[in-house]
């Protein structure tokens, strides 16, 4: 895309109808869970959009987010937005290294300042500045810097907006989220390991929109895809309503496609769109192949306990500290019966030598 | 940690503790205390014909009094049977054991628990208001009886807005339904919820020494 095309010029360039555009628009506002009317506006403010400067950032992370958003079958009009961005920084995908790749960041820097959109992939460690770097700087001291100048910044996925796999116990790193240093400029939480990819684009879409950052959650996810459970949309949840559970993997209610609940899915306690929007083009997702939900939206997913441990069971230590409970129960019940019958001697033979 | 890790782990673990703890202190130390000897000629030889003969004239009413204490009889056995069927099988509940005992065993339809879990709170409430107003039951009433009676009606509370997602997220009504029973676990060896420990053992053994002294009760 050239740079002074507009995105409407590079997505007819690129065979993209009137039609399939505003099939795309529609589809973003109701993913926004904006009204009918706002369609057009989307169309018209996305049409005209210029192309935004993103710098992306890779920190502690295994590139599958960047994965999920760049290997979709077929290009779809969503991953065609991905493209008509100025993507003028990522590790992964741009062909400069080394110190070509750095001038290129700090140019767009220098460029888009107050303006360009910083996105993060990846934990930061702070254990020890040299577990993590890129040309000899550091993960903390390189977002420290290109957030100053940001617009906004999006975490994408679980390890940039809570820390994620790097930070599971003992956290040998010291990982930490995007949000644990940055604190003085709109962050967008897009959590998953890996995210939708159409929750990225979504995002994207809406602040090219509007130019502001949408309707976050408590933990500052946009709402309009984080907004319910797997469990509130999931299609197995007549079963779980029914109280019909599949007991293995491979049993009759399997088969049936029961709910998945006493196999440890985390649907109940999960928010993210899977349910609805899929994966693959709309193809399953985790609980359509028969395999509950892990969780991996949420903070801390991987410290939950097992990914096959029901939610309501216990997390408990193990079983010994209730036979110790019993045993000191015991010693204490022998202690007072003991303590209760000296008490009865004590009163006996005082009664006995009051009466004689 | 989040408020459902910190119910579902520590507070589970210390909660239990107290639970197993607690109760084999009481038992124990009831049982240890009732080994005097008894130096009387017994009228006949008593054992546990006299012993289960108490428990199942205890269950039932007493003829002398029936009319008067059908209410209780019968809202005692209804919340008791709504009870058990809430706890012991709804699927989440019988995971949860499962995850302390080891083993777990067949689920009834959550609509079948649901409808139990109501008419248990609903029966709940109907005793703790009367307890609160009937002059007699006021007057014989003190803190424990108030305490276990709302301690009990708690999980069932959180356990229905849960289930119905009702107010917050469902992982913060989990948590809090989670430590309401874990409340319930740490005051149960202190309070009257002993009596689940206690009923049938002591009816037994009343049941035996009647029956040595040569009483049908
Ligand atoms: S499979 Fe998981 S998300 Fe679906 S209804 Fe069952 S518990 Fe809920």
């Amino acid at each position: 895309m050239r740079k002074d095309q507009n995105l409407g010029e590079y997505l007819r360039a690129q065979g993209v109808s009137r039609r399939g555009f505003l099939k795309f628009c529609s589809a973003t506002a109701s993913l926004m869970a904006l009204p009918p009317s706002a369609v057009a506006q989307v169309a018209e403010a996305l049409a005209s959009a210029r192309r935004p400067s993103v710098i992306w950032l890779s920190f502690q992370e295994c590139t599958g987010c960047t994965e999920s958003l760049t290997r979709s079958h077929a290009p779809t009009v969503e991953s065609l937005i991905f493209d008509a961005i100025s993507l003028d920084y990522h590790h992964t995908l741009q062909a400069a290294a080394g110190e070509g790749a750095e001038n290129a960041r700090m140019a767009a820097m220098e460029e888009n300042d107050g303006e360009y959109l910083l996105v993060v992939d990846g934990s930061i460690p702070t254990g020890n500045p040299g577990f993590s770097t890129i040309a000899g700087i550091s993960n903390l001291d390189m977002l420290k810097e290109t957030a100053r100048g940001a617009a906004a910044v999006i975490a994408v996925g679980t390890c940039a907006a809570f820390g994620g796999i790097p930070q599971a116990f003992p956290n040998p790193t010291g990982a930490v989220s995007v949000s644990d240093i940055i604190t003085d400029k709109p962050i967008i939480n897009v959590s998953g390991c890996p995210p939708i990819p159409v929750v990225i684009t979504g995002v994207l879409a809406h602040f090219l929109t509007f130019g502001t950052i949408p309707d976050l959650d408590p933990l500052g996810r946009p709402t309009a895809f984080f907004g319910q459970t797997i469990h509130d949309r999931c299609y197995r949840r007549p079963f779980y309503e029914r109280g019909e559970f599949a007991h293995t993997f491979d049993d009759e209610g399997a088969r049936k496609g029961w709910c998945l609940y006493e196999l440890g899915c985390k649907g109940p306690t999960s928010y993210n769109a899977c349910a609805t929007l899929k994966w693959n083009e709309g193809t399953s997702f985790p609980i359509g192949s028969g395999h509950g939900c892990l969780g991996c939206s949420e903070p801390g997913f991987w410290d939950h306990g097992s990914f096959y441990k029901p939610i309501s069971a216990g997390l408990w230590g193990p079983r010994e500290t209730l036979l110790g409970a019993a045993a000191a129960g015991a010693a204490l019940g022998i202690g007072s019966a003991m303590a209760a019958r000296a008490r009865k001697n004590k009163a006996l033979k005082e009664a006995e030598a009051d009466s004689s | 940690m989040t408020l459902l890790d910190f119910a579902r782990g520590p507070a589970l673990q210390w909660s239990l503790i107290i639970l197993v703890a607690g109760i084999v202190w009481r038992v124990l130390g009831a049982i240890l205390l009732s080994t005097r000897k008894d130096l009387s000629t017994p009228r006949r030889k008593s054992g546990l014909k006299d012993g289960m003969g108490t428990i199942a004239s205890r269950s039932l009413p007493a003829s002398a009094f029936e009319k008067r204490i059908r209410f209780q009889h019968i809202t005692g056995y209804a919340w008791h049977l709504a009870l058990f069927v809430t706890v012991l099988f709804f699927g989440p509940h019988i995971l949860f054991f499962e995850s302390i005992l080891g083993f777990g065993w067949p689920n009834l339809p959550n609509g079948v628990v649901l409808f139990a879990g109501a008419i248990a709170l609903a029966i709940l409430i109907a005793l703790l208001i009367r307890r609160a107003t009937n002059p007699v039951q006021k007057l014989i009433s003190n803190a424990d009886d108030y305490i276990s009676v709302i301690i009990v009606m708690l999980p069932l509370l959180t356990g229905i807005i849960a289930f119905a997602h009702i107010g917050a997220r469902y992982e913060t009504l989990l948590a809090i339904h989670l430590l309401s029973i874990e409340a319930m676990f740490i005051w149960f060896p202190f309070g009257k919820l002993m009596h689940t420990a206690m009923t049938f053992p002591s009816r037994f053994q009343a049941g035996t020494s009647f029956g040595r002294r040569g009483i049908k009760a």
